[in-house]
C-alpha cells in the first residue's frame, strides 16, 4: 500500500523528520505513537503534501505511484486521506456541496462521471448514520461552529464518503470524550476492509482500545525507535515515554 | 497644474456645450452653481482628499481627448439579454429616458416620466440632495445631463415587483454619458429597485450618473445597483439619498467589471429612527481601479446604519474602500457598523480601505472592521487534501466569501445572474 524508505523532512533549517521507513499493507492498522516533539504530525503533513516542509531526501511509494511528485489533490485522488488533527474552518462552503465537489473530482480523475445527485444524497445519508453525525451538520459550513468532537466524526465521516485505500488519523483522539472516541472508532472499524489500511497517528493508547492496531511503532525525534505489536502500546502507557526517551538519548551520543 | 486643470474642464465644457440644449428641469441657481464649480475646481484629482486614488481628471485627460456624443444605431438584443423576467423594466439610452424601449408598467401608484415632464412643484426635488457645490462631478452631471427618469412611488403604495432600470451607453467613439434620475418613494410606500449598468458599441465611455432618491417616512426602498460596464468604461456613481423617519433604505452594489467605477454613495439619515444597509461586492483584474466611498450622516436620534463591502483584487488592479459616518451632535443612539473585507489575490494588486468616524453624540454604538489578506491558505490545502484541484478550491473559497454579499439580494433572477456572472470572472 504505502512504502516510506528514508524518509527526511524539515521545516526551514530544522530537519524534523530524520530517516524514517515505514511499510503498510493492505488490510492493515498501524499505529505511531510519540512524545510531544517526536515529529508525528510533520509526518502526516509530509503525506498529505502540506507545502510548508521539504522533503530533503528519501521516498514514498504509494500504490506504486512516487507520492511526493504528487500535488496534494492527486495524493487524495489516488487514495490517501489524511484525518485533520485541526480540522479547518470554512465559512461560506457548505459542508455538502464541499463533499460533491471532492468526490466528483476524484471520480473524474478515475474516469467516472459524476455521481447522480440522488445517489450522492443517498450515500450521505448512509454514512452519517455511521458517525452519528446531526443531519443538520452537513448542510452548514465546513466546520463553522462545529464542536470538537462534531469536527472529528465530520473528518471520519468525510473519509466514509471518499472511501479512501489509505487514511491517516492525526491525532483523531484528542480532544474527544469516551463517548465521541467510541463513534469515532466504530466509523473507522466499519469502514475497515482487507483492501485499505489505516495509520493511526496518536499520543496516548486510551485509542488503540477501541481500534486494535495490527502493529505500533514508536516515533523519537523524527525516527521510528521501535515497532512492535499491540502490547507495544500497553507496555508505553505502564511505563511511559520516559525509558524510550532515557534509552534513545543515550543510544544516540 | 490649476492652468492645466481649468484646460481640460474648460475643453470638455466647450465640446459638450454645443451639444446640450438648455436643461429646464433643474433649477437655474443649480445650473449657475455648477458651473461655477467647475470652472472654481475643475475635474477631481489626486490632489482631493476624496480622489486621492481615482484621479478623475487624468482619466479623463488621458482616455477621453476628443468627446463625441453620436450614439450607434441600437443592436435591441443587448437589451434583451440585460432584463429580468420578473421586474418591471426600463431603459435609459445614452442618459435618456426611452419611453419605447420600456415596458408599460401597470401597478397602481407609480409616476414615471422623464425629467423634461415633470411639474414646477416636482422641479424644487430636482437638485436638492445632489448639489453641485459638493462634487464637480454632480456639477458636470448638472450642466450636461440627459433627459432622465422622474420615478415616483405614491404615498402607501407597496409595488410587488421590482422595477429594473437598464442603463445602456451604446457609442463606437469615445463619449460622454450623464445620466440622472429623481427617485421619490413617499410615505408609507415600498419599493424594490434595480440599476443594471452596461455599454455596447465598442466606444470608450466616461459615464457619470447621478441620482436623487428620497425616502419618506415608513417607506421602503431596496436597491440593487449592479455594475458590469465592460473595459472600455469609465464611470462614476453618485447616489445623494435621503431617508425621513421610520424608513428603510438599503443597497447592495456589485461591480464585475469596469476599467474605473467611482461610487459616490452619500446617504442622509435626516430624521429620527431610519436606517441605512449598504453591501458592496467588487471583484477587479488587469489595471482595473474600482473606488467604493460611502458617506452616512447620522444626524437625528435613534438611527441605523449598517455597511458591509467585500473585494477580491486580481492582477494589478486597486480597490479602495473610503467609509465615513457622520454622527450629529443630536444623533444620540445611534447604532453605526461597517465591514470592510478583502482578498488580494496577486502580489501586484492593492487595496485601500479606510474608515472614517466622527462622532459628536456620546452615547451611541459605532464599530467598524476592516480585513485585507491573501486566500486562506490552510482552508485551500483542506480542500485540496480532499480531492479537490487548486483551481476549484480557490473557486470555492471566493465564492464562499462572495457569497455573503450575494446573499443580501433577494430577487432570484438577479440573484442567479450575478452568481454566474461572478463564477465566470473567477
Amino acid at each position: 500500500m504505502i512504502s516510506i524508505k528514508n524518509l527526511h523532512a524539515s521545516i526551514g533549517d530544522k530537519e524534523i523528520l530524520r530517516g524514517i521507513n515505514l511499510e503498510v499493507k493492505a488490510g492493515e492498522i498501524h499505529a505511531i505513537m510519540g512524545p510531544n516533539g517526536s515529529g508525528k504530525s510533520t509526518l502526516s503533513s509530509v503525506l498529505a503534501g502540506r507545502e510548508d516542509y521539504d522533503v530533503t531526501e528519501g521516498e514514498v511509494i504509494f500504490n506504486g505511484k512516487n507520492l511526493l511528485d504528487l500535488s496534494t489533490e492527486d495524493r487524495a485522488r489516488e487514495g490517501l486521506f489524511l484525518a485533520f488533527q485541526y480540522p479547518i474552518e470554512i465559512p461560506g462552503v457548505s459542508n455538502i456541496n464541499f463533499l460533491r465537489t471532492a468526490l466528483n473530482e476524484i471520480r473524474a480523475y478515475h474516469g467516472k462521471e459524476e455521481m447522480p445527485a440522488k445517489d450522492f444524497l443517498a450515500l450521505v445519508k448512509e454514512k452519517q448514520k455511521l458517525v452519528e453525525l446531526d443531519v443538520t451538520l452537513t448542510s452548514r459550513s465546513v466546520n463553522e461552529g462545529f464542536s470538537g468532537g462534531e469536527k472529528k466524526r465530520n473528518e471520519i465521516f468525510q473519509m466514509a464518503m471518499l472511501n479512501p485505500k489509505l487514511a491517516i488519523l492525526d491525532e483523531t483522539d484528542s480532544g474527544l470524550d469516551i463517548d465521541a472516541l467510541r463513534i469515532v472508532a466504530q466509523g473507522v472499524n466499519a469502514l475497515k476492509t482487507k483492501d485499505n489500511a489505516t495509520i493511526l497517528i496518536t499520543h496516548y493508547q486510551r485509542l488503540l482500545d477501541y481500534i486494535v492496531p495490527d502493529f505500533v511503532h514508536i516515533l523519537y525525534k523524527g525516527r521510528i525507535v521501535k515497532s512492535g505489536g499491540k502490547e507495544l502500546a500497553l507496555e508505553l502507557e505502564a511505563k511511559g515515554y520516559d525509558e524510550i526517551k532515557t534509552q534513545f538519548e543515550s543510544s544516540e551520543s | 497644474m490649476i492652468a492645466e486643470k481649468s484646460q481640460v474642464t474648460r475643453q470638455l465644457m466647450e465640446g459638450l456645450q454645443k451639444l446640450s440644449s438648455k436643461i429646464a428641469f433643474i433649477p437655474d441657481e443649480e445650473i449657475v452653481s455648477a458651473i461655477r464649480q467647475l470652472e472654481e475646481k475643475g475635474l477631481p484629482n489626486n490632489k482631493h482628499e476624496d480622489y486621492k486614488y481615482c484621479n478623475i481628471e487624468s482619466f479623463i485627460r488621458r482616455e477621453f481627448k476628443t468627446l463625441d456624443q453620436t450614439f450607434n444605431p441600437l443592436d435591441l438584443k443587448v437589451i434583451e439579454a440585460y432584463k429580468l423576467e420578473d421586474a418591471i423594466n426600463l431603459v435609459v439610452l445614452n442618459g435618456n429616458y426611452s419611453e419605447a424601449l420600456s415596458e408599460k408598467v401597470i401597478a397602481k401608484g407609480i409616476t414615471i416620466k422623464s425629467l423634461n415632464e415633470i411639474t414646477s412643484s416636482e422641479k424644487n426635488y430636482i437638485a436638492s440632495q445632489a448639489k453641485s457645490s459638493s462634487d464637480s462631478l454632480i456639477a458636470l452631471n448638472t450642466v450636461f445631463c440627459g433627459n432622465g427618469l422622474f420615478f415616483k412611488v405614491e404615498k402607501g403604495n407597496v409595488i410587488p415587483m421590482p422595477v429594473h432600470i437598464i442603463y445602456l451607453n451604446n457609442n463606437s467613439a469615445p463619449s460622454l454619458s450623464n445620466a440622472r434620475n429623481f427617485i421619490h418613494i413617499e410615505s408609507g410606500a415600498e419599493l424594490t429597485l434595480i440599476e443594471s449598468f452596461i455599454n455596447s458599441g465598442g466606444g470608450k465611455i466616461f459615464s457619470n450618473y447621478v441620482s436623487e432618491k428620497l425616502v419618506d417616512e415608513n417607506a421602503k426602498l431596496t436597491c440593487y445597483t449592479f455594475q458590469n460596464e465592460g473595459p472600455l468604461s469609465y464611470s462614476v456613481h453618485t447616489n445623494a439619498v435621503k431617508v425621513n423617519t421610520y424608513a428603510h433604505y438599503s443597497n447592495t452594489t456589485i461591480t464585475l467589471s469596469g476599467e474605473l467605477v467611482r461610487n459616490n454613495h452619500n446617504i442622509e439619515l435626516a430624521a429620527a429612527s431610519c436606517e441605512a444597509h449598504l453591501n458592496g461586492l467588487f471583484i477587479t483584474k488587469g489595471t482595473q481601479l474600482v473606488d467604493n466611498h460611502t458617506l452616512i450622516d447620522h444626524q437625528m436620534p435613534h438611527c441605523e446604519s449598517n455597511e458591509l463591502y467585500k473585494g477580491i483584487a486580481n492582477g494589478k488592479s486597486i480597490g479602495v474602500f473610503n467609509g465615513k459616518i457622520f454622527v450629529r451632535k443630536d444623533a444620540q443612539k445611534t447604532n453605526a457598523y461597517q465591514s470592510s473585507k478583502n482578498i488580494l489575490m496577486s502580489d501586484d494588486a492593492t487595496i485601500n480601505t479606510k474608515p472614517q468616524l466622527e462622532i459628536y453624540a456620546d452615547d451611541v454604538k459605532c464599530s467598524h472592521g476592516t480585513s485585507t489578506g491573501k486566500i486562506d491558505m490552510d482552508a485551500l490545502f483542506y480542500l485540496k487534501a480532499r480531492g479537490i484541484g487548486e483551481e476549484n478550491a480557490r473557486k470555492l473559497l471566493l465564492q464562499a466569501f462572495a457569497e455573503e454579499v450575494i446573499n443580501k439580494i433577494e430577487v432570484d433572477s438577479l440573484k442567479e445572474r450575478v452568481l454566474h456572472l461572478f463564477e465566470k470572472t473567477l
